[in-house]
């Protein structure tokens, strides 16, 4: 074996080129003859366009054109859309407003799309935008989802006049209130799930250019799944159809999500492009990324729990109002949906559930996944209910949960999932080890000896991954299936090329990919190469989001990969002159059973191609094979984390002391670049708690629309983390993989919070819980210690 | 960034005269004016850059006190082993500036004439008594800052060096901006033949203040506890979303006796 297979802690290959600053992002690409476009962004958060009257801006210097949205409607491009329909409980279609690339009547947020300059610089094109005069009708603001439904609000959409998209619900109403009918006790608790800015280290950007020969188009793009933005730009938005439109997302810094979706730029530069005939080039810059980025999370919610006499969960209700900003963004509607209520039984074992969502419109960014997208915000619910009742009950929260959890497999939830294997106890008590959980209390009394809060919060989180069976999302309302595809080339000297449909922006597929390849072929992943995002290229695919790659892509891999293992015994079995029945393949050799008769990988290869030793009827030459992989189920990753944490009650400064992380991926393919990716989730999900809150203004202005004021988490803001792993095989796909990609956002802000509230001794704290808002909730509450 | 005329002068007397064109702007580290004019958010006709004029830079200690060159960088007063025996709390000050790209562009000058209310420098000015020296006169710390962004600073006249009197003891106890690491509140006090002086960045309206309760207090009895119980009032403080006006006057009295505890 090369000892670069699975499970290898092997560096990543792509680091190299990223390091030296030879990674190739579409700011990168510059196509010959190419114009820069610069986006004149509304400056109210709602208002109607009376006129536009772009004559200064054409005649300013090196002006090549200024469009609206007029042009758009004129060529019949048609607006962005929402891929997933969502119906009401009272069985009506979502109430999706119009979105168009450019502004047709009215802007709905600070930073809407008005209109476009192309200009020969990107200097001249901003300098032009300036002399662009609009003429606005301002409306009413809409910040806050309670202003959005109350009567009498201003309007946001036509299509929705109580500006909500939807009222959706999910479980059984009556068994869930026969429940709390009978319940011995019940928790309630009101939370807020704070919008956050995704902020990818790459802004977004995007080259369009257009091949009047051959009338095609090419659009570079920062996307997290380029076949879908085709499909969306060809048969939704009507730019050409998909053999004339080539997709190609280069090396991408960074997407959490903000880079699924299809936005108004890319379609601007793209159809623009032909409208100039020159490439037209855009690139966000970090203020037009914090204004226009879809935004992440946003709810408000009132849930509770019903208890038994003796502490066993017997049901719960939960009503949330998720604020989905002034336009539904390309998958909005699901991440409130079915990607949150059906994880809001969280790994225990609950009868009885029901959950009510409601979508709003507001004047704000729209919003959309980001990072985990509807699984923190669960897990937030659950595992501050679960602390809380713990605390009401008296009961120690590691205990109550263990009470709780469910210990059975396959467990069928009251919210859609059949949860497939676990074991949620092992992650537990490995976490209490790890965290030193016993001695606690001599370490609160420590810290109160300096004058010091300690806290300790748990997260039992669990996540739906491996997006996704199709049939069942289709069911549920997908526009699209979620299967993932894999094409294997071997090339005549053995070497091996990966097409896959997913799409690595941060992920380091390069590398896991390739040591897949590498432990089933027997060969040094130096020697596998992987090609991904090029529509050209690449077969259609379905790109990376959702905890997606490992457990779907890899899993299309691995079916391809059996063909290819299946072919090559063929081949091998006409060279060695035995039946390919009695061929043997491991560690890179074919051999006939039990005879020392054998030939390796690379040779088989040259022989598939050069073809000398079979007959081309008998056997097609060559040696390539396709796959693609649709799961039978979601795939459920869950663990543990502990934070524990210290809080100056003199300033509200929270510093965290220790995080244990446990956590089951299932199979492992690259231990290193799995605890990068918790590490990461740790990160954010701690930004979330202490740090990051999108702010706007009573006037729907971007308070926090820069790093003056938005709050990202530094190397300083973190503890060295201790991080664990249990293992249970995931059934549902041929790797056993779960997926790792989002754990650590999603379980960390529970845990910070339920740190906070364990060091304060109440409840009455929300995120980000900012120095001043822990100060605040001192000073209003009074320190437990005091009341002790 | 909108065009302008680019000048960089070698003498102080040459950047004096091109300061005083009513279109131009000095530029010392340009560590807030070059932020500034690429968001075009300012737009000089021409700029005059300090960095071609030598002998501006450098710490010297001598007879009790500290002359720091207006065009010092913050690394270099951060490591001056000179200053860290003189002044400990200057360099420590100089050490929690920004991060590491602004503390070896960001100039001492560049700081105290730009005056942010949120700025580090003008605390440890108004707390020493510092003297500002510019082209044409002294300017003492007490008569320099007169409000947000203002000095007493003539149009076109050039700090040259700043003059620090060397306290008995001082430090400076900085509460950072979770996300800007601006000084939400940043307390210098400082012990000096001239008496206790307490100066407060980060939460005045008109930017940086004395604190006289806090002085006479500590001019009593130089200790944490001497100020314990007095309060700062909340008018005239900043608000914002990281830290509204209560909270900043809460945290001056912390981050005084913190800077009391830690004066050395």
């Amino acid at each position: 074996m090369s000892g670069t297979g699975i499970g290898a802690r092997v560096q990543r290959k792509e680091d190299f080129r990223f390091i030296t600053g030879k990674g190739q992002y579409v700011d990168d690409v510059n196509r010959h003859g190419q114009a820069h476009a610069a986006f004149l962004r509304s400056p109210h958060a709602h208002a109607e366009i009376l006129r536009i009257d772009a004559s200064a801006a054409l005649a300013a210097p090196g002006v090549v054109a200024v469009f609206t949205g007029d042009d758009l409607a004129a060529d019949k491009i048609g607006g962005l859309i929402c891929g997933w329909m969502i119906h009401s409980k009272d069985g009506s279609p979502m109430k999706a407003g119009a979105h168009p690339a450019l502004a047709q009547g009215k802007v709905r947020y600070v930073g809407d799309h008005v209109a476009v300059v192309i200009a020969e610089t990107q200097s001249q094109a901003r300098d032009a935008l300036e002399k662009v005069v609009v003429d606005y009708k301002v409306l009413p603001a809409i910040v806050g989802m309670a202003d959005a439904v109350r009567s009498g609000a201003a309007v946001i959409h036509d299509v929705a006049p109580e500006n909500t998209v939807y009222n959706w619900e999910i479980g059984n109403k009556d068994e869930t209130a026969a429940a709390f009918a009978k319940a011995a006790h019940v928790t309630k608790i009101d939370l807020v799930n704070n919008r956050l800015v995704p902020n990818p280290m790459e802004p977004r950007a995007a080259v369009g250019d257009y091949d009047s020969g051959n009338d095609h188009f090419t659009l570079y793009t920062t996307s997290q799944n380029p076949h879908v933005a085709r499909l969306v730009l060809s048969a939704f938005i009507g730019i050409a159809p998909e053999h004339k439109l080539r997709v190609i997302a280069p090396d991408v810094g960074g997407g959490f999500g903000s880079k699924i979706f299809i936005y108004a730029e890319e379609t601007v530069c793209v159809w623009a492009a032909k409208k100039v005939g020159r490439p037209v080039k855009w690139t966000s810059d970090r203020t037009e990324a914090f204004l226009s980025d879809a935004h992440g999370r946003d709810h408000v919610t009132h849930a509770e729990m019903a208890l038994d006499a003796s502490g066993k969960i017997t049901g719960v209700r939960v009503h949330t109002q998720a604020n989905l900003g002034a336009y539904l963004s390309t998958f909005a509607s699901c991440v409130p949906t079915y990607l949150y209520a059906p994880l809001l039984s969280g790994q225990y074992n609950i009868p009885a559930i029901h959950v009510e969502v409601d979508g709003i419109y507001t004047n704000t960014a729209p919003v959309d996944a980001y990072r985990g997208a509807g699984r923190p915000e669960a897990t937030f619910v659950i595992e501050r209910l679960v602390e809380v009742a713990a605390r009401e009950i008296g009961k120690d929260p590691a205990d109550f949960r263990r009470q709780n959890f469910v210990t059975q497999f396959p467990h069928q939830t009251p919210v859609i999932m059949c949860y497939d294997a676990g074991d949620y106890d092992a992650a537990l008590r490995k976490a209490l080890d790890m965290a030193d959980y016993a001695n606690i209390g001599a370490r609160k009394a420590e810290s109160a000896r300096k004058g010091l809060l300690r806290g300790v919060g748990f997260s039992a989180y669990i996540e739906a991954c491996g997006i996704a069976p199709s049939a069942a999302v289709g069911s549920l309302g997908a526009g699209v299936g979620l299967w993932e595809s894999a094409e294997v080339r071997v090339n005549p000297v053995g070497t091996v090329e990966i097409l896959t449909g997913s799409h690595s922006h941060g992920q380091g597929h390069e590398t896991t990919f390739a040591q897949l390849v590498s432990e089933r072929l027997g060969i040094s992943i130096d020697n596998v190469s992987i090609v991904h995002g090029d529509t050209d290229k690449v077969q259609m695919g379905m790109g990376t989001y959702g905890s997606r790659s490992g457990a779907v892509g890899m899993s299309a891999l691995s079916k391809a990969l059996d063909k290819i293992e299946a072919k090559a015994k063929k081949v091998a079995g006409f060279v060695l002159e035995a039946s390919a029945d009695d061929i043997e393949f491991k560690d890179g050799k074919f051999t006939v059973r039990g005879t020392d008769k054998e030939i390796d990988f690379a040779s088989v290869a040259l022989q598939a191609y050069i073809a000398h030793k079979f007959n081309g009827q008998e056997l097609e030459p060559g040696l390539k094979e396709s796959a693609f992989w649709d799961p039978t189920n979601f795939t459920f990753p869950a663990g543990v984390h502990i934070c524990e944490l210290e809080i100056d009650p003199a300033t509200g400064v929270t510093r965290i002391d220790r995080w244990t992380a446990v956590d089951d991926f299932g199979n492992v393919i690259n231990p290193m670049i799995v605890e990068g990716q918790v590490h990461g989730g740790i990160a954010q999900g701690v930004g979330q708690a202490l740090l990051e809150g999108a702010v706007y203004d009573a006037s729907g202005q971007l308070v926090t629309a820069s790093y003056m004021d938005y709050s990202m988490p530094r190397a300083g803001d973190l503890p060295s983390y201790q991080i664990g792993m249990t293992q249970t095989a995931c059934p549902s796909n041929p790797l056993g993989i779960k997926g790792c990609g989002e754990a650590g956002a999603i379980a960390a802000p529970p845990a910070v919070i339920n740190a906070i509230t364990d060091a304060i001794g109440h409840e009455d704290i929300a995120m980000p819980a900012t120095p001043l808002a822990v100060w605040r909730a001192i000073q209003k509450h009074g320190l437990r210690a005091a009341a002790e | 960034m909108y065009p302008f005329t680019y000048h960089r002068p070698d003498s102080v007397s040459a950047a004096a005269k091109l300061a005083g064109d009513a279109e131009a702007k000095v530029m010392a580290g340009g560590m807030t004016l070059l932020p500034t004019m690429k968001q075009r958010l300012a737009s000089p006709g021409a700029i005059v850059d300090l960095n071609g004029v030598s002998g501006l830079s450098g710490v010297t200690v001598e007879s009790g006190k500290v002359t720091i060159g207006a065009m010092t960088r913050h690394a270099d007063v951060a490591t001056n082993a000179a200053l860290h025996k003189a002044i400990p709390a200057l360099a420590d000050l100089a050490g929690w500036i920004g991060d590491p790209m602004v503390r070896h562009r960001g100039t001492i000058g560049g700081s105290v004439a730009n005056n942010d209310p949120a700025a580090d420098y003008p605390s440890a000015c108004l707390a020493l008594g510092a003297t500002i020296v510019t082209d044409r006169r002294e300017i003492a710390a007490d008569d320099f800052f007169t409000g947000l962004f203002d000095t007493a600073l003539q149009p076109g006249e050039l700090i040259t060096k700043i003059v620090f009197p060397i306290p008995q003891k001082a430090a400076y106890q900085k509460f950072r901006n979770p996300a800007s690491r601006y000084a939400i509140v940043g307390v210098f006090v400082a012990q000096t033949s001239g008496g206790v002086r307490v100066a407060v960045t980060g939460a005045g309206e008109s930017g940086v203040f004395r604190v006289e309760s806090f002085e006479a207090a500590l001019a009593k009895d130089f200790s944490a506890k001497a100020i314990e119980g007095i309060k700062v009032s909340p008018d005239g403080l900043n608000s914002d979303i990281h830290a509204d006006a209560e909270y900043r006057a809460h945290l001056i009295n912390v981050m005084a006796r913190r800077a009391v505890d830690a004066a050395r």
